[in-house]
């Protein structure tokens, strides 16, 4: 893996990767097939990928193989799904003319390492329901809990990070 | 047909906004406010943005919208924790009625070791 990521071919492949992708959204954000914006562009994307490669993720690219894009596509609808049950659950209670929450802050562990996937499972874990990540350090996440269900590492980290977790995995590592 | 879809949506998401914003009044503390504010927001912005793309249809517009989406979704999150970290950092207490505070513990714990 390492001697993969040093030389200078992979190096360029990903900067060709970027380059595409920037490409892409230019195309998106402008929608015309005018010449001179589609040259306009072209400078646009190869001056962010010079100045500004270095901010994104540099494995990025080795992510997208089949299986990988499988699991992102059985984690999105799912993703969805929670995001609509914390709506749900926010309207309940604010509308509930007694507030029902029971809040705290608790810690959770989490098995997963790059840190592109704790951003999604930290990303994850706010859009769901009754959970807000205050703080990540190393592999444990501190979470506001609108209604604490359990106050110890192991049983937090069951209700909260074990149905993303698995998803993750499969996708990020 | 899909003017329709779109207003249906429109609708749904200011009903989401208008809790987010119920929320923000009567939840007691920061944290409890982030949460409401952060998954209603999302959520109703997004719906709000998904009907616009029903109206318009796929073309300049549509797209900007779609991105959008994609971009709040990617955002809100993060800003919700940023604010949250740093409320908790700059000491700001939780509500009174609340169960436990195991990042507080965990911060004095670091504290006193560097104090010793």
């Amino acid at each position: 893996m390492e001697s993969i990521e040093k030389s200078t071919g992979f190096k360029f492949r990903v900067r060709l990767f970027e380059f595409l992708l920037m490409f892409l959204i230019w195309l998106a954000l402008t929608w015309t097939i005018d010449p001179l914006t589609l040259i306009v562009g072209v400078i646009v994307a190869a001056g962010v990928v010079l100045f500004l490669s270095d901010l994104f993720p540099p494995n990025m690219v080795l992510l997208f193989t089949p299986r990988r894009l499988f699991w992102l596509l059985v984690y999105i609808p799912y993703f969805l799904y929670c995001v609509f049950k914390a709506n749900l659950d926010v309207l309940y209670r604010v509308l509930h003319p007694d507030l029902p929450i029971n809040p705290g802050i608790v810690k959770v562990r989490t098995a997963l390492t790059t840190d592109l996937a704790k951003t999604f499972l930290a990303n994850s874990i706010t859009l769901t329901p009754g959970t807000l990540t205050v703080d990540i350090e190393g592999e444990y996440l501190y979470i506001h809990w609108i209604n604490v269900l359990a106050k110890d590492i192991e049983g937090a980290t069951i209700i909260i990070v074990n149905k993303f977790e698995n998803i993750l995995r499969r996708i990020f590592e | 047909m899909t003017e329709t879809i779109g207003f249906i949506l429109i609708v749904c998401g200011l009903i989401f906004d208008f809790s987010g914003c119920l929320g923000l009044v009567r939840l007691p503390d920061v944290y409890n406010r982030l949460q409401s504010s952060t998954k209603c927001v999302t959520l109703g912005t997004c719906l709000i943005l998904l009907g616009a793309v029903f109206y318009n249809g796929i073309n300049a517009v549509g797209i900007k919208a779609i991105l959008c989406i994609w971009f709040i979704f990617m955002t809100s999150p993060t800003a919700a924790h940023a604010i949250s970290r740093a409320s908790h950092k700059a000491g700001y207490k939780l509500w009174k009625g609340s169960a436990c505070d195991k990042y507080l513990e965990d911060r004095q714990g670091s504290l006193k070791k560097e104090d010793s």
